[in-house]
């Protein structure tokens, strides 16, 4: 499977990964390595193989749905950037 | 031309549980911003989900309401988008294997018309947290309370073809969701919200048209409103000779207006995977039992035994069977009186109208079913007329007490008393002659018609407190004598 490199400049920006123009090149190349192994995978013959969900041959415990957590506001907000009337702030986002 | 309109839905229902999906951290509503928001939902490094049982629960209910497949293996998968109410980069939800597989809803249209609207599945996820857009020195505030709350999104097949069918299918998944009470339903906070899939297409073709979505409706009238707009729109569109966007769309209810948000060119491209830190979860046949132990009955039930056991007319056991505190207050009044056709009556008319020009739920009425059911027992035994009983209903939402001790109290008895009545309808006729001669030269057929005149003359000497009944059986027989 080939990808170009408009692909990779797509995929940093939805991973927000910086990827200058001069490493684009670089990129495109070591991911293409990884996708030729991926393809000859793809050659194996799973018909039949239920797709995995998790490496472990375990099922999920559950949990009984009663309040453990404090409000531990005032020690998270201590390493927060920027806070104001028990928010946190961020750069301004507008859809 | 003639167009049809295609309509699918996907509805966020929140669900009440104590806690968040995956942290043990509290949902309780109108708690001060980021106080129940704990490390797992914060997305604090090393931190790890484990999944709150009460959530399946609840989903599973969900699942045998609407007569679907319940998904014995359930798999989280991490949606992928950036965005700052999002703490960890990702949605935890699912996709190729959710909790609720098909099922449907049969709906009850007006004119006794029914629709089957399919649902496609439904499936687990959490919440985003908010973002409030005030100024805060050019920066936008987060609030994570929310961030990780239980949401089941459900997500129906296109089936509905009119706003009519969309916004009953949204009614009754609100009744549902309701009486099985794994959510409040309240619409104002968020607690459902639906998105709507809309697409037009000539009548007669197979093909759907290009589809838009209008995301985040949170009331039943802009739904409606939504749905109008946005099929004139297209049909606007593709008459001019144009082509349909695929892309988002946002209504504001306040402005009747809408726009568009983004289109699928620079849409997301979430990147699902099944998420590394959940374990799929394996529902069993006792797990499922458990739940099914727990079902109350459906609306949909309840309004067929309401036909079936009050002798309700149909549109009567809808209304009543609907909303599952309005069904539980009606039968108790019946339990009171014995009188289902006229606790019906009063639970729809003037209960309802009290209610809503107070602006409360029926659970908060003043009128008790006890007080109502009291109030329709001396209607029934002719203590008082109809027209008396609404004097004594506004007097007991005023909180004057119970019905027997506001009749006793304002002697508002009802007179049935042969002799008193006898003498007022002697009065009246004296007082009158010209009507009495007009009446007793009239063509009998249409004398019925003029005893209202007389019998009004009366309740109103009487302050409405004659008993209609028998002034009418006197006064037939003085006339006619």
């Amino acid at each position: 499977m080939a990808i170009a490199s408009s692909d990779i400049a797509k995929l940093a920006h939805l991973a927000r990964i910086a990827v200058s123009d001069d490493e684009v090149g670089q990129v495109t190349e070591r991911i293409s390595d990884v996708l030729a192994l991926v393809d000859q995978l793809q050659a194996v013959d799973t018909a039949g193989v239920k797709p995995m969900a998790h490496p472990l041959d375990a099922t999920q415990r559950l949990r009984a749905d009663q309040v453990t957590e404090p409000n531990e506001r005032e020690h998270f907000q201590a390493i927060a950037p920027a806070t104001e009337d028990g928010l946190y702030l961020v750069p301004r986002v507008i859809e | 031309m003639e167009w049809e309109t295609v309509i699918g839905l996907e509805v966020h229902v929140q669900l009440s549980t104590n806690t968040k999906l995956f942290s043990g951290a509290s949902t309780a509503f109108g708690a001060d911003p980021n106080t129940q928001a704990c490390a797992v939902d914060l997305a604090m490094p090393g931190t790890l989900p484990v999944a709150n049982e009460q959530a399946f629960h609840n989903a599973v209910k969900f699942g045998l309401a609407v007569n679907a497949e319940i998904g014995k293996r359930s798999v989280f998968e991490r949606k992928n988008y950036f965005y700052p109410d999002l703490p960890k980069g990702y949605q935890t939800t699912q996709l190729a294997e959710p909790i609720v597989g098909p099922g449907y809803v049969d709906l009850q249209l007006e004119g006794g018309r029914t629709k089957r609207v399919r649902i496609h599945h439904a499936h687990l996820e959490e919440d985003a947290g908010k973002s409030l857009h005030e100024d805060y020195h050019g920066m936008t505030g987060i609030d994570l309370n929310r961030a990780g709350t239980p949401l089941i999104e459900v997500v129906t097949e296109p089936d509905m073809r009119s706003a009519e069918e969309a916004v009953a299918f949204a009614r009754q998944l609100h009744n549902i969701v309701t009486s099985l009470e794994i959510c409040d339903g309240d619409m104002s906070q968020g607690s459902m919200r639906f998105d709507v899939n809309i697409s037009v297409r000539l009548k007669g073709e197979e093909e759907f048209g290009t589809r838009t979505e209008t995301k985040n409706l949170n009331s039943f009238r802009f739904m409606e409103e939504c749905i109008a707009l946005e099929v004139e729109r297209q049909i606007d569109v593709l008459e001019d000779g144009g082509k349909i966007v695929q892309e988002t769309r946002l209504y504001n209810g306040e402005t009747k207006t809408a726009r568009s948000m983004r289109t699928k060119e620079d849409s997301n491209d979430y990147r699902y995977f099944p998420c590394p830190d959940l374990l799929p979860v394996i529902i069993d046949d006792d797990f499922i039992e458990t739940v099914r132990q727990d079902m109350p009955e459906l609306p949909e039930a309840r309004r067929e035994r309401f036909i079936k056991d009050y002798d309700l007319p149909d549109y009567d056991a809808s209304q009543l069977a609907g909303d599952r505190a309005t069904a539980d207050y009606f039968e108790a009044t019946v339990k009171a009186c014995g009188e289902a056709k006229l606790a019906g009556n009063w639970v729809m008319a003037d209960l309802a109208a009290y209610l809503n020009k107070e602006e409360i739920g029926i659970a908060q009425s003043p009128v008790t079913p006890v007080m109502l059911g009291g109030l329709i027992a001396r209607i029934k035994d002719g203590t008082i007329s109809s027209k008396i009983a609404k004097k004594v209903f506004e007097a007991m939402t005023k909180g004057e007490g119970d019905a027997d001790a506001i009749i006793e109290k304002q002697g508002l008895k009802q007179v049935s008393d042969t002799g008193e009545l006898e003498k007022m309808v002697d009065d009246v006729i004296a007082n009158n002659q010209a009507q009495v001669d007009n009446y007793r030269n009239a063509d009998p057929a249409k004398r019925p018609k003029m005893l209202g005149f007389f019998v009004g003359q009366i309740m109103k000497a009487s302050k409405g407190q004659a008993n209609p009944q028998a002034v009418n059986e006197i006064l037939i027989k003085k006339l006619e004598g």
